[in-house]
């Protein structure tokens, strides 16, 4: 029998593959895969066989080198095997136990090519043996680089999991209001880290567009500190409003947020007023609005006038 | 970087010949970038980075070509443009990243401004040799 | 080679921008605009731009040329309908167009102009202070 590198190891997986494949899943089922029950064994068994098959394919063709493009298919399967379980909430051990417990059935599969091997002879016998040696260094090469390609993948998952709830946080926590026709607010509440002001600022340009508004109040009061990035954020936000055609105000900066920027040698270039109420009251104008008193009795809101 | 599903996924490489070429760029890249995922702010960025780099190609570089890849990493994806001519080339790249530096009557903003819409910037110029402009953007 | 339409309504000028425009296609329009300002004597331009994907630098020279000029020969340009994603990529890119005057949409930036014309006669540069929200100097 041939035994050269990966023809071999290739050779080996065909014809040991169905054993290959009920060692694995057998295996995975007594670690303890199917137990959490967010896996059913038909699914489990259909996702070995695929990527069995692949992988025998990647052998014939492309060696041990997982980075070689006839691994290219297994690999996109792994990734899905991994980013599912990464989303269905599987631990990494869970994860990771796909790949890793194949490896028990291979080497398996590899030593039965000496047991065959011992009827022809012990130069034959010989032959065998380093030949398996050398093809489990490559299967173990091989495994642990696609092992560590699906917990790449499984983390990656995670972490857009959590980037897609830090970014629905933010929006939820940056509610553009209206005050009045054509004049919105955005009071920020807490610390503005760039990918924060980035939700906030497409946000609220967006809302300028749906809303027509002509002014946008940006209230910083709850805003514990501005930093130079901050600040630059607000500016660009300031300047794309402009663009568009709509003006911002800045209220709400604290004294001691005042006094950082200026010594961080930003200043915002921008109208700015010490309270929202003051912001408000210049927005009015500014949309040929007053706010005049009115006798109580009448109307228990303040009646807006148009100004011709 | 680059993974071997890039190949999968195929590249296209566009000759930068006229202005009519710049804007076939623009429209490559912007589907090439709504088919990677990403955000329509990110899709501006890119697309608008590729027209000022394509221009630069076409008039200071005298024509080229750009390739345009989708690229992926793990999960992530994005596109990734290599543009490339054999025109005088730059003896002075971080003046020429400065914005405000011209030696065409332009504002000076297309290399600095597309280095700001990208999260990847490479370049690679010298007198002589051409210029080449890789940029990326992810999701 | 076509051009983009200019519209006289009373005495201003409306451009739809409604291609992907090529460089020579934008050079034309800059030209175009000025000699009808001249011609028609207009006092005001409204450039729609609502359908622009992108601003580059080209474009967005453009388009401050054609404020400067128009401004020189008496008459105000608003840029009406810029979506958000190109104008947080031009902020990025660098230029903010500072001479330009800007409005959300048609209507409003039709609104300006008049009040522009009830004003004066266009050689006020400034334009009306109070109400007038949107002055690149404003505020
Ligand atoms: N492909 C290129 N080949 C040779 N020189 C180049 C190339 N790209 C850029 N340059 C040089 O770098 C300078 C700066 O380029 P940049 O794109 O920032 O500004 P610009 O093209 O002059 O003006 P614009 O703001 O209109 O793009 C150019 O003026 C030119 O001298
Ligand atoms: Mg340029």
């Amino acid at each position: 029998m041939a035994q050269n590198g990966s023809g071999g190891l290739a050779q080996t997986v065909a014809e040991h593959q169905d054993e290959i494949l009920s060692e694995w899943l057998a295996l995975q089922v007594s670690g303890g895969a199917l137990q959490s029950g967010r896996i059913k064994e038909a699914e489990l068994r259909t996702q070995c066989r695929t990527f069995l098959d692949l992988l025998r394919d990647g052998l014939e063709q492309g060696g041990t080198d997982p980075e070689a493009p006839a691994f290219g298919r297994a690999k996109e399967v792994l990734a899905e095997v991994s980013r599912s379980r990464g989303m269905q909430g599987f631990t990494p051990t869970e994860t990771a136990a796909f790949v890793f417990s194949l490896k028990r059935p291979m080497f398996n599969a590899l030593n039965r090519t000496i047991e065959a091997a011992a009827g022809e002879g012990g130069g034959a016998v010989r032959a065998a043996s380093a030949a398996t040696a050398r093809d489990t260094w490559d299967v173990t090469l091989l495994l642990d680089q696609l092992g560590l390609h699906a917990m790449e993948v499984f983390m990656k998952a995670r972490e857009d999991i959590i980037a897609r709830q830090g970014r629905e946080i933010s929006e939820l926590s940056t509610p553009v209001v209206k005050l009045w026709d054509g004049v919105l607010a955005l009071p920020l509440i807490g610390t503005l880290d760039s990918e924060r002001t980035q939700v906030v600022m497409e946000s609220l340009l967006q809302t300028i567009v749906d809303q027509s508004a002509e002014i946008a109040i940006i209230d910083i009061t709850g805003v514990p500190t501005v930093d130079t990035l901050t600040a630059q954020h607000l500016l660009k936000t300031v300047a794309a409003a402009r663009l568009m055609g709509a003006d911002c105000i800045v209220s709400g900066i604290r004294p001691q947020i005042a006094q950082t920027m200026v010594h961080l040698g930003v200043e915002l270039d921008v109208t700015s007023k010490a309270t929202l109420a003051d912001a408000f009251r210049v927005a009015l104008t500014r949309i040929g609005r007053a706010v005049v008193k009115a006798p109580r009795a009448e109307a228990a809101a303040p009646v807006a006038a148009r100004r011709r | 970087m680059a993974t071997g599903d890039d190949a999968a996924r195929g590249t296209a490489v566009l000759a930068i010949g006229s202005s009519d070429d710049v804007v076939r760029v623009r429209q490559e890249v912007r589907s090439r970038a709504v088919a990677a995922g990403l955000g329509i702010v990110d899709q501006t960025k890119i697309v608008t980075a590729a027209s000022e780099l394509a221009r630069n190609t076409l008039i200071h570089g005298g024509g080229g070509t750009v390739r345009v890849e989708s690229v992926s990493q793990g999960v992530r994806r994005g596109v990734r443009l290599t543009f490339e001519d054999h025109g005088p080339g730059i003896p002075d790249i971080n003046q020429a990243l400065k914005d405000g530096f011209t030696t065409g009557g332009g504002l000076g903003l297309g290399l600095g401004g597309s280095k700001r819409l990208s999260n990847e910037f490479e370049i690679d110029s010298a007198p002589g040799r051409g210029t080449r402009v890789t940029i990326a953007r992810w999701k | 080679m076509d051009r983009i339409p200019i519209l006289k309504l009373g005495d201003a000028l409306l451009v739809t921008i409604q291609v992907d425009m090529h460089d020579r296609l934008a050079a034309a329009l800059e030209e175009d605009l000025t000699e009808r300002i001249a011609a028609t004597g207009a006092k005001g331009v409204l450039i729609d731009i609502s359908s622009l994907g992108i601003v580059d630098s080209f474009i967005g020279r453009m388009l401050d040329t054609v404020a400067a000029v128009s401004r020189m020969l008496g008459a105000d340009t608003v840029v009406v309908g810029m979506r958000p994603a190109v104008a947080i990529t031009l902020v990025e890119l660098g230029l903010e167009l500072k001479g330009v005057r800007t409005a959300l949409n048609v209507e409003r930036g039709m609104a300006l102009i008049g009040r522009w014309l009830e004003d004066g006669d266009g050689d006020e540069r400034d334009g009306p202070a109070a109400g007038d929200a949107n002055d690149g100097d404003g505020g």
